[in-house]
């Protein structure tokens, strides 16, 4: 019998039978070492380190508050935006429960993006971390899929057209957008219909695919380990004796510990924002969509909520100017570059075929399909970076001046485009969109050459801490 | 890992067919669940004309009436917006209307003032880039956005601009003129928004 095998757990007091008698059917300690008091991190994680379980709890907070949403919401065209209104002032702690769904949206996203941040200044993605990122960045496309789906629910203005303007994004496709843009509303214009199947979504469908998202990224997490902010293996330099890395601590107590110190912190700021001011001013709660829809009248100024803007400045940007005079030419210069430090002649080829077929694209198709196209690829850009990143080491702490440069221009970019995303437009921002969206590219289709010729300092043996 | 010699090659092309037959199955189970997201009868159905009444619309003044769900604009034009519309044909991208012709313009209103009367322009009120409903900006003057403006609508989304015959402007987002829909004249003072005359 396996059952007799197990030994019994020991040091949890009066339970220890009852532990016993689960670990003997279920693997319970044996998970709890591995994922726990077993799981070796780096003894260096620094502010930045945060941000991971920060997201998690957010999650949680998003779940359970999106739960009780559910319980007084009404999915649909005719009812939607009073029943919100009906949560905000009648149900008993309803308009609690909204604004830390609300408020939890928008930091979800603050703490997804300074954990992306972390990997890009440790370089978190590099080998043998490129699942681990990947699974990271599917997590990010499912939260912003989340959040588009969860913005139309409330039925507001900025829902209806923020709505209006995404799906029709689909129509830009050739050939089968207008179609599939049809598809996805499930009816001519934004409507009940598109209502009804995006609270679907947004309280099921992708919910569970940002679950096992979740679970999958934890697993590769703990396969490789944890990465940290010296860039250098911690696996290494082990323990004779034990097989333990010398640079490692137990997730728990360590880190639960340091982790639970982060949560208060977030709590409080948290709790400023939903009771003081859940709206942020207008960014966490756009101030239109306090109107009930109306698909007869775009609002005077519509923009998308602040963590989209970015994405949507790019989108503005691309004029048939914007393809005429630097996204053709750029073409035409990436597949020059490419070719000139590619040595394979088929590869060349290849480089050759597709940046042709690219220009007679962007001479012949509308401006409007190159501007959903930027828009996706600024997303999926990232999921290629492990393998755009070439340089020797993977810390910022020592790398050279040029990627410094880079990465700091991409950050001021990045502000720059979110902000102009929420501005109304003029000639002068567009031109500014139109350099960010330059500089943002560059970024990353330049730093397979400027990461790898950049003059890094040699990585420690060891991790540094003082 | 199994040793090559030890694999029972028909049972292994059984696995493969039954596999095989599975997953058309799925496939096929698939479509049912993706047909069931296209419009229902019931939003097929509500396409129906709707009709407009022009009398009490006094020159330089706009209307606007939902059909399909989407906001359709009846502008009254005055002479001196009529010549307006003459003076941007070299500002906008497609003066004459001739991209996608049957889908955006129909045929009766296919002249320099994209209508069946020159006063009337009846558009519906749907940005070709992204579908926001353009704003007003009906007098001349100088604006934010064209420092020469001879007075049109402008999307507040992207800052598409059309003229006063709802005609795109150049280097916009938006790639197409503002959709003129079907409609005809029921007399002089009504319209019927989305039907032809009948072709006799």
């Amino acid at each position: 019998m396996a059952a007799a095998e197990k030994q019994a757990v020991t040091g949890a007091g009066p339970f220890n039978d009852l532990l016993t008698w689960i670990d003997q059917r279920f693997p319970l300690m044996e998970t709890w070492r591995k994922h726990l008091t077993e799981y070796y991190a780096p003894k260096n994680f620094n502010f930045w380190y945060y941000f991971g379980s920060l997201a998690l709890f957010v999650l949680v907070i998003q779940i359970v508050t999106g739960i009780f949403l559910t319980m007084n919401y009404k999915p649909d065209a005719a009812q939607a935006f009073a029943s919100v209104e009906y949560i905000m002032r009648e149900v008993p702690w309803g308009w609690w429960i909204r604004y830390m769904h609300s408020t939890g949206a928008s930091l979800f996203f603050i703490c997804v993006y300074l954990h992306m941040f972390r990997a890009m200044l440790y370089g978190s993605y590099r080998r043998p971390r490129e699942l681990l990122w990947i699974f990271g960045v599917l997590i990010f496309l499912c939260l912003m899929a989340e959040a588009f789906f969860g913005y139309l629910l409330p039925w507001g203005q900025m829902s209806y057209w923020g709505a209006q303007v995404i799906v029709n994004l689909f129509d830009a496709i050739p050939v089968i957008g207008p179609d599939l843009a049809i598809w996805i509303r499930g009816d001519f214009v934004v409507s009940d219909a598109t209502l009804n199947r995006f609270f679907a979504y947004h309280v099921i469908a992708v919910p569970l695919a940002l679950l096992a998202l979740v679970v999958a990224h934890l697993l590769a997490l703990h396969e490789v380990g944890s990465s940290n902010p010296d860039g250098v293996e911690i696996k290494n330099v082990k323990d004779p004796k034990t097989g333990r890395p010398l640079d490692g601590i137990p997730f728990h107590p360590y880190y639960t510990v340091k982790d639970t110190f982060g949560v208060v912190v977030f709590l409080i700021v948290f709790s400023m924002v939903v009771f003081f001011a859940p709206d942020a001013g207008g960014y966490f709660l756009e101030h239109n969509n306090f109107i009930p829809a109306d698909p007869l009248k775009t609002p005077a100024h519509i923009a998308p909520v602040w963590y989209f803007t970015p994405y949507y400045s790019i989108l503005r940007a691309t004029t048939d100017d914007f393809v005429l005079w630097v996204l053709a030419p750029g073409v035409v210069a990436f597949a020059l570059l490419l070719i000139w430090s590619m040595k394979k002649n088929s590869t060349r080829m290849t480089v050759g075929v597709t940046a042709i077929v690219l220009l007679a694209g962007l001479l012949n198709l509308d401006a409007k399909v190159w501007g959903v196209v930027l828009m996706a690829t600024s997303v999926m850009i990232f999921f290629f970076l492990p393998w755009l990143d070439r340089s020797p080491v993977k810390s910022i702490r020592y790398k050279g001046p040029i990627t410094k440069t880079a990465l700091t221009l991409f950050v001021i970019v990045f502000f720059v485009l979110g902000y102009l995303g929420t501005e109304s437009v003029t000639e002068g921002r567009t031109l500014a969109a139109q350099i960010g969206t330059a500089v943002y590219f560059l970024f990353f289709f330049l730093m397979p050459w400027y990461s790898k010729i950049d003059k890094c300092l040699p990585e420690p043996e060891r991790v540094t801490s003082k | 890992m199994s040793d090559q010699s030890q694999v029972n090659r028909s049972r292994r092309s059984l696995v493969i067919a039954s596999a095989c037959a599975g997953g058309a199955a799925a496939v096929a189970t698939s479509v049912p669940f993706a047909a069931s997201m296209l419009p229902s009868e019931r939003a097929e159905a509500l396409g129906a004309p709707v009709e407009a009444d022009i009398g009490q619309l006094n020159p330089g003044e706009k209307m606007t009436v939902e059909w399909r769900g989407q906001p359709v604009w009846i502008l009254h034009r005055t002479k001196e917006m009529l010549e307006e519309i003459e003076r941007t044909d070299g500002k906008v991208a497609d003066p004459k209307s001739e991209r996608k012709k049957g889908e955006l313009t129909p045929e009766y209103a296919r002249n320099e003032y994209r209508s069946i009367k020159p006063e009337y322009l009846v558009v519906v009120g749907i940005c070709s880039h992204l579908g926001c409903s353009p704003q007003d900006r009906l007098k001349p003057g100088p604006e934010a956005f064209e420092s020469q403006w001879t007075g049109g609508f402008y999307c507040p989304c992207h800052g598409s601009l059309f003229d006063l015959a709802g005609r795109v402007y150049k280097n916009k987002p938006a790639p197409d003129n503002l959709k003129v829909p079907p409609y005809t004249y029921l007399s002089d003072t009504r319209i019927l928004i989305g039907e032809d005359k009948k072709k006799a």
